[in-house]
């Protein structure tokens, strides 16, 4: 039976939930805000109402080329995503369906992976790119990216892939499916709001990368991150400038997690509540 | 089926539109550097160095400061050579040169006025006899300070005050009612932030880092001297939060009317007279660096950002043409004759100083050269160090340890600790740092 809940309750929550995503989102209208600032009103103080300038943005456009971080941006998400996405359905198929007693083990190890700081292999990850010549490309950062969100697409298809009844799949091999088409035909319609969602969580994680992007990039590969670290300044004043950058960096990645939150949480919760 | 052909056709697709690596046909230069107002001008500029070099294009790469100290550092350790002109300071020239990691500059051509270079910059720059960067814009330090302010409350500026004066002056100007500080000083700690300057304070004071057999020297009496009285200054004429207080916070400060005076480095004075983004531009006065009653030594600042060639560049001839380009006096005349002399890079060139146009332009050109002609970062201290640099301790452990010492100190700005405290564990970390680089045997 449901538990009854009170209007005082209700709005409560509601108070409380709005309190809490405004708390998370003001950063980001805060650098908003700042980007319609002067830079002296940016370094001023804390002050919510700009004189509505658009000179940073104007700056901004004339200093730096925007086009062409964006589409590597585009380029580079995307891409690592199709590419994880290649690699983990097979692999979260595999440890959901077909389980070994090191399934946990590998699991573990794989996201073990994400807590390891990253500049702890810069140096080999240099020269391994170096070595290849895939400094300054987009395939090799697009192979990079895919690597380090690789654990979390694996856990999160592995997650969504346990809430399908195995017996579907055992039915289908019933039919004469193969493996191939057992995962295609079956398996993933089954599984799209799972998949749709990891799909676009790592399409933001991959546009918010700024380790890898920074650092194994200059001019040809540099995406969105490199073009907002572009505006910090050692002498001189900076913040708004850099604030009018980072706006139009974030900008494209916001609207998408915009358009999308319906698919965002409906398979971020799947498999929450049975 | 339609899974497969989407994921295949997606793929193909971004093979053709985006993986393609854009092929050179010009001899492309990459050049990594930072973003200021000098650098920006200069890649506004670039197209007049392309026009009259066809066969070199210019793509620039703009970092955060310590960003792109760790990015070249990386890449010429790991000989990436994915940069062909990299934007050094003097603190890194003489030890990435000693590491061969730089070229040696020998090819930027006859006409290139290389005994028109201030000396002291092109000293820090030069090591065993080879120039391994070109300087761009240098700066040492100084006072800027409040005329109007000065005049009110009586007082009038040495030609070469002591610290002891623009302490009594500070806190005779401090009014804590209109929200004017008698001084501002760096507090926000790092190596190149408030140890530049306590480190050319202290070594105003008579002070040095290490002894000639690298001892550090936090325990003896110049330096609780010169720390004492930062930090005395700073409670009494200073502004509240001055612990998190670098080069921009204290210019915006400034600019807005609430600094008596303002120690820091020369550059600042373009930002400080600029009537566009400066309420107090034309009642600002410049005076040199002080000194200790009785101590010769005007702190010796010398700091200069520079173009340098990395060694694993597989382009260097056009590289040292950009170079010589972009640090010669015909650049200078293309930036006075586009944008003003105003806004010259300073600071590199003697020749400059001697222009009419920009003594005319810049009131603080004047002031800017003395305080550099008074640095020497070969000699910085009054007793002898084993070590060069003003502001700074030429060696690679330095980045770190002035780094750590730099939040001891400014700790104790920030009333977390006392100045005996602070200086005790300067000395235990700095000793053990020496120790382990092998300095002290």
């Amino acid at each position: 039976m449901a538990r009854k809940v009170t209007t005082g309750a209700r709005i409560g929550w509601t108070i409380a939930a709005w309190v809490v995503a405004l708390l998370i989102f003001f950063p980001i209208l805060y650098a908003l805000i700042t980007s319609f600032k002067t830079e002296q009103e940016a370094i001023a103080g804390f002050s919510l109402i700009p004189s509505g300038t658009f000179e940073n943005y104007i700056t901004v456009e004339e200093q730096r080329d925007y086009f062409t971080p964006f589409m590597n941006s585009v380029i580079l998400s995307v891409g690592s995503t199709i590419l994880a996405l290649i690699v983990a359905l097979p692999a979260a198929w595999a440890m959901a369906f077909a389980p070994t007693k090191r399934t946990k083990d590998i699991l573990m190890w794989m996201l073990s992976t994400k807590m390891m700081p990253s500049v702890a292999v810069l140096l080999p990850i240099f020269i391994i790119f170096r070595n290849l010549g895939l400094l300054d490309t987009r395939i090799g950062l697009t192979v990079m990216l895919m690597l380090i969100n690789l654990p979390i697409v694996v856990w999160m298809l592995y997650t969504y892939f346990r809430e399908i009844p195995g017996e579907i799949l055992e039915a289908a091999r019933m039919d004469g499916a193969g493996i191939w088409q057992e995962i295609v035909y079956v398996l993933a319609p089954m599984g799209v709001p799972g998949i749709a969602s990891t799909l676009l969580l790592n399409v933001i994680l991959a546009w918010n990368e700024a380790f890898w992007t920074i650092q194994l990039t200059t001019t040809n590969a540099a995406p969105l991150t490199a073009f907002i670290a572009s505006f910090s300044s050692p002498q001189g004043l900076f913040w708004a400038k850099l604030s009018a950058a980072s706006t139009m960096a974030i900008a494209p990645i916001l609207i998408l997690g915009w358009f999308s939150q319906k698919q965002l949480v409906r398979g971020l919760t799947f498999g929450a509540v049975k | 089926m339609t899974l497969k052909t989407v994921l295949l056709g997606t793929c193909s697709a971004m093979m053709l539109a985006g993986f393609s690596v854009a092929g050179a046909s010009a001899e492309t230069l990459t050049i990594a550097t930072v973003n200021n107002g000098d650098m920006v001008r200069m890649q506004g500029l670039t197209s007049e160095f392309t026009k009259a070099n066809p066969d070199i294009q210019v793509n620039w790469v703009t970092l955060e400061e310590n960003v792109l100290r760790e990015r070249v550092t990386t890449d010429i350790a790991a000989n990436g050579g994915q940069y062909d002109i990299v934007t050094v300071g003097n603190y890194e020239v003489p030890i990435w040169a000693k590491q061969k990691w730089l070229l040696p500059l020998d090819g930027l051509g006859d006409k290139y006025d290389m005994d028109d270079l201030l000396p002291a910059i092109r000293g820090g720059l030069t090591v065993d006899g080879k120039l391994y960067a070109a300087p761009f814009y240098g700066e040492s330090a100084m006072i800027m300070y409040r005329k109007d302010l000065f005049e009110k409350a009586g007082l009038k500026m040495p030609e070469s005050p002591t610290w002891e004066f623009i302490g009594d002056a500070a806190r005779k100007i401090t009014d804590r009612k209109t929200g004017v500080n008698g001084i501002c000083l760096r507090g926000k700690a790092g190596w190149g932030e408030n140890m530049a300057f306590i480190s050319a304070l202290n070594n105003s004071f008579g002070g040095r880092w290490f002894d000639e057999k690298w001892k550090p020297q936090f325990d003896q009496p110049e330096w609780k001297q010169s720390l004492t009285f930062y930090a005395s200054l700073m409670k009494d004429a200073g502004p509240s939060g001055a612990s998190s207080n670098g080069f921009n916070e204290n210019l915006t400060l400034f600019q807005q009317g609430k600094c008596g005076m303002w120690i820091d480095a020369t550059v600042a004075a373009s930002f400080v007279s600029d009537p566009k983004n400066s309420t107090v531009a034309d009642k600002v006065g410049y005076a040199i660096f002080p000194t200790k009653e009785g101590v010769a030594n005007h702190g010796n600042w010398l700091w200069s950002w520079n173009l340098a060639v990395p060694a694993s560049s597989k382009k260097a001839a056009s590289a040292q043409k950009f170079i010589s380009w972009a640090t010669s006096k015909e650049y200078t005349q293309l930036v006075a004759s586009k944008q003003g002399w105003a806004n010259v890079p300073p600071g590199t060139r003697t020749s400059l100083y001697k222009t009419e146009d920009y003594q005319k332009a810049a009131a603080f050109a004047a002031p800017t050269l003395a305080a550099m002609q008074a640095a020497d970062i070969t000699k910085p201290t009054v007793k002898p160090v084993p070590y060069t640099g003003g502001q700074f301790v030429t060696i690679p452990e330095f980045q770190a340890l002035g780094t750590t010492i730099g939040q001891l100190f400014s700790a104790v700005i920030a009333g977390q600790s006392s100045v005996d405290d602070a200086l005790a564990a300067a000395q235990a970390t700095a000793t053990r740092d020496m120790t382990r680089g092998g300095y002290i045997k």
